[in-house]
């Protein structure tokens, strides 16, 4: 038997990342790979580095120590820490996508939807109006958005609806690694629900790879394939998704997982 | 195809004053393709945890667990992800969806992530659940509203939609009425016919007899208190 899914290296390699705010740690030697399609999620309780680290990888908190290896398009592995500024938004316009807990933060609230979908593809050179209202439609419709409301702007939106066109303009682009931050954080649960399908057809559609930080162990079981488990700012336990949770080896592992109610 | 040699494990509760509970020592068994082997003991003798450390999902402290010349003991996660997605099929007793997710998504997802074509997929996952007997006007529903043994046919129809050479069956039976249990036991059949190695976990003791050919006693395994 034969994988057929793309498998061409490594995506992403993080080499002994540490942050330090003055005497206190933010994350403490982290080192992981990331394959192509791969989804990994970072569980932790507030303060334990989660975000610190999300933030780090993505280049939005400089970084202490250690290296960010992504494999560009062109087949080699390049230290995006390294990178001058104006690479690195490149970088963050086409093959890396962030979306953020807050839809308001990664959206233009005072732009439409169209527009807020539509920046993206403009930022990485298409100009035919026609073609990128089309793509905008296509995509709002994929993110379940009524092509009506495609004038209308984010502030007339419910919050479900804002994460969905924060999602639908980040991966318009084609982006080939996506970090989310509590992407279905503060949403009712049935908002969550259809968040959560549509996220997994799209990863799995698209062979996105993702590494997704949240505190809700039920969202990491259904999308992300293998599980880090963060405190204080270090790794404490690493592993398949779905043996972290059922099998814990850290303490603060099993303490995690005893703590979730169940429904 | 599936093979065990010396395998322990304990668990340790830290938590509840780092109890350490020794659950399994010097397991050692083979499933050849084509052979269904049961995996039986009292309940407690440790059946499920001897399936779910073959399945990657409960880690082995000890000894070597090969399927399809993978060792999950030694493997990376992306090994074992790999093996599950290709070669190692795993019906367990209860069905784990996303919200919302119709029936014959949720059905035909094993052959999608393969990147079979979607028709073919579809086509299968439909065949199954004509098979199992599951009412055409469910398939477009989620299964986390159906009942008990609605659930268990979805969850064997997924199990069965792609032809893994390995095979963890627990208790495939267990919530049918005759008429789906026979369904089961039949693909069971086919699945040893095409020469996929199970192992499974039946208290149905006619389906095991019928299916299985030959019996592990687990309690074998089972480290005896000191």
């Amino acid at each position: 038997m034969k994988d057929m899914a793309p498998d061409t290296g490594v995506l992403l390699s993080v080499r002994g990342l540490s942050k330090f705010y003055g005497p206190r740690i933010g994350c403490k030697d982290v080192s992981f790979d990331l394959y192509p399609g791969e989804v990994m999620g970072i569980v932790g309780e507030s303060g334990s580095g989660k975000s610190t680290l999300l933030n780090c990888l993505a280049g939005h908190l400089p970084t202490d120590h250690g290296e960010v290896l992504f494999s560009g398009r062109d087949g080699g592995l390049r230290d995006t820490l390294q990178m001058s500024e104006p690479e690195r938004r490149m970088l963050g316009r086409t093959d890396w996508a962030f979306v953020h807990q807050h839809a308001r933060d990664g959206l233009r609230m005072n732009v439409s939807a169209g527009g807020n979908v539509g920046e993206r593809q403009m930022a990485v050179g298409a100009r035919h109006y026609g073609a990128i209202r089309d793509s905008a439609i296509d995509w709002l419709g994929r993110v379940e958005i009524a092509e009506d409301r495609i004038d209308d702007r984010p502030t007339a939106f419910s919050g479900g609806m804002q994460q969905r066109l924060q999602i639908a303009r980040n991966l318009i682009t084609g982006p080939r690694l996506v970090f989310m931050d509590e992407p279905t954080g503060g949403l009712d649960v049935s908002v969550q629900a259809r968040l959560l399908d549509l996220l997994r057809g799209l990863v799995r559609e698209m062979g996105l790879s993702a590494v997704i930080v949240t505190h809700d162990l039920a969202v990491v079981r259904l999308l992300a394939d293998r599980l880090m488990v963060m405190k204080d700012g270090h790794v404490v336990e690493t592993g398949l998704t779905d043996q972290v949770l059922d099998d814990p080896q850290h303490g603060y592992t099993q303490l995690l997982v005893s703590s979730v109610l169940q429904v | 195809m599936i093979e065990l040699r010396n395998v322990s494990k304990e668990f340790v509760l830290h938590n509840q004053d780092s109890a350490v509970i020794p659950v399994m020592q010097g397991a050692e068994l083979q499933v050849h393709p084509g052979e269904c082997v049961a995996l039986t003991g009292n309940s407690g003798a440790g059946k499920s945890t001897l399936m779910r450390m073959v399945y990657g999902n409960y880690l082995a402290d000890d000894g070597a667990i090969v399927v399809d010349g993978v060792d999950l003991v030694q493997a990376e996660p992306r090994a074992i992800l790999s093996l599950r997605r290709q070669s190692l099929g795993y019906v367990s007793q209860f069905l784990r969806v996303v919200p919302r997710v119709p029936t014959l998504e949720v059905v035909a997802e094993p052959l999608l992530r393969l990147r079979v074509e979607r028709d073919a997929a579809i086509a299968r996952a439909e065949e199954l659940l004509m098979l199992l007997n599951l009412p055409q006007r469910l398939w477009s529903l989620s299964p986390i509203t159906f009942s008990g043994g609605e659930q268990q046919r979805v969850n064997i129809a997924r199990g069965f939609a792609h032809s893994y050479p390995a095979l963890l069956l627990d208790e495939p039976t267990a919530s049918l009425d005759p008429l789906n249990r026979a369904v089961v036991l039949s693909l069971i059949e086919a699945a040893k016919a095409r020469g996929a190695a199970i192992l499974g976990i039946f208290h149905d003791a006619e389906a095991r007899a019928q299916v299985c050919d030959r019996s592990i006693d687990v309690s074998q395994f089972t480290p005896r208190a000191a």
